[in-house]
């Protein structure tokens, strides 16, 4: 309860609604607003007991477990059919083995409304993904190291496949910024990502149930090989770019 | 103050104690790098509580025979660990694990505390040693009975909990409050983070190490110099055993998939706190390094972390695991071992 605590309340801030009208809108009537995560293997249900089991088969065929799995998103934003918008400046850790982490506050001052699109950052963007800033991602040892170029992991998925000789073999699925650190200076490309979640009518306190699809990590557009990717991928350029396409179609509004 | 108890009874006169609260010297790079430490609310610090917590912990009045205290098995000079594989209990009983090191503690967010996690909160931590056959070997009754018929303890407990009476728990959490205060934050790598002082050569190429992923990766569990802890405090299996003679998380839990999974230790203080693993099972540095380098064993349950399990380790070069040891070294804190706040 203490984290769920802590990543509701580290900056809540509502930074600026832009709307032409704000001063008509009756401030008492502005509800909270949810985000609840769930996740998923090709449509099926990942829950706590299905950790550490090797019951999935990814698009290249090799079956594998998912023993941890823990992302950060940020930057929640609503725009309303005007083209204005609220952004949130906030970011929360989600770690599937911790319940109170699925589901988050993201404001208690939404304005009832239609908004034509709701999205949020996978990861943090550069301006937020600044070294040893935010203490409770230091904490949960959050960070990349330096000579990575700092600043945060944006994912953590690990667990275990088998390989070409059926030997159980690990795999860390961890997604940075995509640094290439083989010449005299770092070549750095982003790979943080905006996801579009679509339209919403938040009439009341809402909570929108936002899923990932954890097999399109390995399908879309690259078809992931395991036997040839499962470690060491924080340094791999290549690597971190690959998951960065792959990552475009892994989150739905559930619903959808 | 000093109050009569009633007005029309004789001149019996009773002390009421007010516990003087005290903050935590939290040191400023803890404040500013980590979340705020976890003290219950029902176990604020005091200035009386902590002392209480201190004579307790070093008192072999705790003990069945009254042979042993809290501190023959953590004692300051080994940051509050000992020496020995297994620590000797009561009637030379020994246990299966290594005596864990204090410090720190306050801030293990997830609270769970042991080797394989069985305690949460540090309050219930005390009362696991006191009783156990292969530590202290007592009865809660037998402690509270001893306590309330000396002649200092009635008063300490009155003036730490500003009530009369003993019990249990206001033994373990008086004892808490002790361990909040063992707070170790000034080593030479503590020092360099300051400015204070610049590592070696040597010592920069094994924090170099220390954060490759492609060299010891040791950074996913152990933590980077954004984290004064040097621990995710949470479980793992490292590798140790392909078999397991010791359960570790897999016991409490009763889940097989976390069969010898321990919780990962602080690498502060490596210098005083040898035996290693929960076992302790390597009797120097270089052992451990050694483990990580070359003698991984397959197992289940291993961490995925655990990344070139197929080469048997890490496969470290020599410079680099002198290196490696070299940067470890830098997070022992003998200010903190030699604490007079520390010692009886």
């Amino acid at each position: 309860m203490r984290k769920f605590i802590l990543y509701c309340t580290l900056g809540c801030l509502l930074m600026f609604g832009c709307s032409n009208d704000e001063d008509l809108i009756d401030k008492e009537s502005y509800v909270s607003l949810f985000l609840r995560m769930q996740h998923s293997w090709d449509g099926e249900s990942i829950t706590l007991s299905d950790l550490n089991t090797i019951k999935y088969e990814n698009a290249n065929g090799e079956k594998m477990s998912v023993e941890r799995l823990r992302y950060l998103i940020s930057d929640v934003t609503l725009e309303k059919e005007d083209g204005t918008f609220i952004a949130l400046e906030d970011y929360y850790l989600i770690d599937v083995s911790k319940e109170e982490t699925m589901v988050f506050e993201i404001s208690d001052s939404i304005p009832p409304d239609t908004y034509k699109n709701i999205s949020f950052t996978f990861g943090f963007d550069n301006e937020d993904n600044l070294s040893g800033v935010y203490p409770d991602l230091n904490a949960a040892l959050w960070n990349v190291p330096e000579m990575l170029g700092g600043g945060y992991h944006f994912m953590q998925l690990e667990g275990k496949f088998l390989d070409e000789s059926q030997e159980e073999i690990g795999y860390q699925y961890h997604a940075i910024k995509a640094v290439d650190i083989s010449g005299d200076e770092p070549v750095f490309q982003d790979t943080f990502f905006t996801v579009d979640l679509g339209s919403v009518t938040i009439e009341g306190e809402e909570e929108l149930q936002v899923s990932m699809d954890v097999s399109e990590w390995f399908n879309n557009p690259v078809q992931w090989d395991l036997n040839e990717l499962h470690s060491m991928m924080m340094p791999n350029f290549d690597a971190q770019v690959m998951m960065f396409h792959n990552g475009q179609n892994v989150f739905a509004l559930k619903g959808d | 103050m000093a109050c009569s108890r009633d007005q029309g009874e004789p001149e019996e006169e009773y002390v009421v104690y007010e516990p003087i609260p005290v903050s935590l010297d939290i040191p400023e790079f803890f404040s500013s790098a980590i979340v705020d430490p976890v003290i219950p609310p029902n176990n604020p610090l005091t200035k009386e509580g902590i002392a209480l917590g201190k004579k307790l912990f070093f008192d072999p009045l705790l003990s069945v025979d009254q042979s042993i205290s809290c501190a023959d098995c953590h004692m300051p000079i080994n940051a509050f660990t000992d020496k020995e594989t297994f620590s000797e209990g009561v009637a030379g009983a020994k246990g299966t694990r290594n005596s864990m090191p204090l410090f720190n503690l306050a801030w293990n967010y997830d609270e769970r505390f042991f080797w394989d996690g069985s305690a949460f909160g540090l309050e219930r931590q005390v009362f696991h040693p006191v009783t156990d056959i292969k530590e202290m070997g007592n009865t809660w009754q037998r402690v509270v009975n001893d306590l309330a018929g000396s002649k200092e303890y009635p008063v300490l407990f009155q003036k730490a909990f500003g009530e009369e009476g003993i019990d249990s728990t206001k033994v373990s959490r008086a004892i808490a409050q002790f361990e909040r205060t063992l707070i170790s934050s000034n080593s030479k790598f503590d020092q360099s983070l300051r400015g204070e002082i610049e590592l070696t050569q040597e010592e920069e190429n094994g924090l170099a190490v220390f954060l490759d992923e492609t060299r010891g990766d040791c950074f996913h569990c152990h933590g980077n110099p954004n984290n004064p802890l040097w621990t995710d405090n949470i479980f793992h299996n490292n590798g140790l055993d392909s078999v397991f003679v010791d359960l570790g998380l897999g016991k409490v839990s009763g889940d097989p998939a976390d069969n010898g999974k321990f919780k990962t230790p602080s690498l502060r203080n490596l210098a005083f706190t040898a035996p290693y693993m929960h076992d302790g099972r390597f009797e120097t540095l270089r052992e451990v390094i050694d483990f990580y380098s070359e003698g991984l064993q397959p197992s289940e349950t291993i961490d995925p972390l655990m990344k070139k399990i197929a080469q048997g380790g890490v496969l470290l070069t020599e410079k680099d695991k002198q290196d490696l040891i070299a940067f470890l070294l830098t997070l022992s804190d003998h200010q903190f071992i030699a604490s007079p706040d520390f010692k009886p």
